[in-house]
């Protein structure tokens, strides 16, 4: 197989057909805007630094050499090509609960992210990022991390490229993700531990963005979802891209067709967008992000943007937001740290206001019950976070026949397993 | 009550830099807010920059942070800082500007939200997280309801963009004197010199220089380098926070008085 992660044009018009009943524009136009989503609003001292990215970014993304370095790294260090895996069990599991005829059901395919180097689809990005920091001459690397899976994966390159890496982490996501904060020291990072506001991933991200205010000139920051100012929801998009390439690929390999569905969770949603951004011209593709409802979407605990949020600004984007009448942005609550953050990447947020994708959400209890549940079915632990998007096979697959759903097994649960383990009272 | 441009006029005319003091609406409490614009007015202060607590600033160091959040923690709304603004303002000469990231504008809607802050009768607005591309309909509506939008200006601004700032800036040009956040440093970086003599050169607005300013020499530094405001926020928000409410209060007129004194 071929590895084209940055293939598809990111500025192609895509509403060239008059009869194009959704009117996808160029994604981002030239001010980095989904519709009315994404735009950049941050300080002034960030907006030099946003333009030297986008035009670094431009520069490099197609040339010979960082196509080579990316595409030899993704193979050789992180393993790709990963898998796109038949569930079998899962399948059967899911056959007699489905509307499918004589024993048939929806045919669930799971694109193993989780086998990546570091575990998890954030290295992709980390990856991409640090190859572009190199070339722009910057020596020193800081990221934010929710549940460490991008604070590893960008400790991770760092080690590799021998670059100062310094993580912003959130106290509480320090304590259920021990496990993470030791790899990224082990790999050589300085984790800072950040307690304002609910000492989560958004508090991590604001002090990331003071960070980089401070030391703009000789830092780069590896934002980790397709989340912040443009041009970062873009770029993290492109460099996840290879999810759906792959994947389209793979489904030609095995059916010689395209998938019927798609699913994957979201918090800032890159993994989410790195398996649709290939298939958003399909539109007999449906797409479907599942968000964490927390407690339940109807109480004041949960991370469901989408769902219940409105239209704000955080983090240098404009998009769906958890915040209350006084626009001060709401704390958000998921037993998954990675999950748990009040903002959502602009582009979803003009995926749902267009329809071309759907987006739900689940609990912390469906989430654990579907972490189990795939553990015993398919021997394979999910990361809480994707176990959300499995938990929602429970919902979608007494409406389906025989559809064939590609779910994104985004991360391995490892991390977790401490955390499950308290609350589900395991000995 | 003048706007910021008469203020800027009549203090250019007598000869005079401005005294910029910032604090945080509602920490301690709102209360002690009101008077201390107050304490503020009659201490020296030429304009004064009220911060609308955020719970996410982004362009702010760790004091203005704190502050925030304690007014959080104490329930301050951005009725109740209008509410104060409307009574104190009619007692003040300062002109006052108000100071919010810009989800609680976009929040309110940014027209309702220039009228209302209007009739409470702040004169000026600053919203550190909106660049000039993100910012043409707020300011179109600004200068028709007589709203003085700041725009800042960073180190890294480079020189084209730095002009289109200044040409769109009200009232006076922010200059931000670090590449960093807000709080107090030792030292103000040579280099604001050299960014206020360029600055001039492109605009006969004011400039005021913001950001780091924590003691009378370096305001002073900053007048003889040719700035036309000096902006003092982390500063002036330690001191009203040490203490009981009155300690406080003594203090930042005390710490006024000495700013204003520097820079005469």
């Amino acid at each position: 197989m071929t590895l084209t992660p940055l293939s598809k044009p990111t500025t192609s018009p895509l509403n060239d057909t008059p009869n194009n009943a959704l009117t996808l524009a160029a994604r981002p136009d030239k001010l980095g805007r989904f519709g009315r989503f994404g735009g950049k609003y941050v300080p002034e001292t960030l907006m030099p630094a946003l333009k030297e990215l986008e035009e670094a970014y431009y520069q490099h993304r197609d040339q010979a050499d960082f196509q080579t370095e990316l595409n030899g790294l993704l193979k050789d260090y992180v393993g790709r090509a990963n898998p796109l895996y038949f569930a079998e069990r899962l399948t059967q599991y899911y056959a007699p609960k489905s509307k499918g005829q004589n024993g048939s059901g929806p045919q669930i395919y799971l694109k193993r992210e989780d086998l990546n180097h570091t575990g998890a689809h954030k290295i992709n990005n980390a990856l991409g990022q640090v190859l572009l920091a190199n070339r722009m001459g910057k020596k020193r690397i800081i990221a934010e991390t929710g549940a460490g899976q991008h604070g590893v994966a960008t400790a991770t390159v760092c080690a590799r490229f021998g670059i100062e890496c310094v993580i912003y982490m959130g106290v509480e996501d320090m304590q259920r993700q021990a496990l993470n904060v030791f790899r990224m020291k082990l790999l050589g990072a300085t984790v800072t531990p950040v307690s304002a506001g609910s000492g989560t991933l958004k508090d991590a991200t604001s002090e990331a963005i003071r960070d980089w205010v401070t030391n703009v000139e000789t830092t780069h920051y590896i934002l980790g979802s397709v989340a912040g100012p443009h041009p970062y929801p873009m770029m993290v998009r492109d460099f996840h891209g290879v999810i759906g390439t792959e994947t389209r690929a793979q489904c030609l390999e095995k059916w010689g067709g395209k998938p019927d569905l798609l699913l994957a969770c979201v918090g800032g949603g890159s993994n989410a967008m790195g398996l649709f951004h290939e298939f958003v011209e399909d539109s007999e593709v449906r797409m479907i992000g599942i968000e964490a409802a927390g407690e339940g979407a109807e109480t004041d605990k949960h991370a469901a943007t989408l769902t219940k949020g409105r239209v704000g600004v955080l983090h240098g984007a404009m998009s769906y937001l958890l915040q209350n009448s006084e626009g001060q942005v709401t704390e958000a609550h998921s037993i998954s740290a990675g999950l748990d953050y009040p903002g959502v990447g602009p582009e979803h947020s003009y995926f749902k206001d267009l329809g071309r994708a759907e987006y739900y959400s689940v609990t912390d209890a469906e989430a654990l019950e579907a972490f189990q549940l795939v553990s015993r079915l398919e021997g394979i632990i999910p990361a809480l976070e994707t176990a959300h998007a499995f938990a929602y096979l429970e919902t979608l697959c007494p409406t389906l026949t025989n559809e064939r759903i590609v779910i994104n097994c985004s991360g391995r649960g490892d991390k977790d397993v401490q955390t499950i383990a308290k609350v589900l009272n395991f000995e | 009550m003048v706007s910021v441009k008469e203020q800027f006029d009549r203090l250019r005319e007598a000869g005079e830099c401005a005294l910029i003091p910032f604090i945080t609406a509602g920490d301690p409490d709102l209360a002690t807010t009101a008077q201390a614009l107050q304490v503020l007015d009659s201490s020296g202060a030429d304009l004064i920059e009220l911060g609308v607590p955020y719970a996410d600033p982004l362009a702010d160091g760790p004091t203005i942070q704190a502050a925030a959040t304690r007014s959080l923690q104490k329930g301050t709304t951005l009725e109740a800082v209008l509410d104060l603004v409307k009574t104190v303002s009619p007692k003040i000469s300062a002109p006052i500007i108000l100071f919010t990231y810009y989800n609680p504008v976009l929040n309110r809607g940014v027209e309702t939200f220039l009228k209302d802050i209007y009739a409470a009768g702040a004169r000026g607005l600053v919203i550190p997280d909106l660049p000039l591309e993100e910012m043409d309909s707020l300011l179109i509506a600004a200068e028709q309801i007589g709203i003085a939008v700041i725009l800042l200006v960073a180190p890294t601004s480079p020189e084209e963009r730095m002009q289109k700032i200044v040409a769109r800036s009200q009232g006076f040009v922010y200059l931000v004197s670090v590449t960093g956040v807000t709080g107090v440093r030792q030292e103000i970086a040579n280099r604001v010199e050299g960014l206020l003599a360029e600055l001039h050169k492109v605009t006969d607005k004011p400039i005021g220089v913001g950001f780091g300013v924590s003691e009378p020499a370096q305001a002073k530094q900053l007048k003889d380098w040719g700035a036309d405001g000096v902006i003092v926020g982390s500063a002036i928000v330690k001191r009203l926070a040490s203490g009981t409410p009155a300690e406080g209060l003594a203090a930042i007129g005390e710490f006024c008085t000495q700013l204003k004194a520097a820079i005469q």
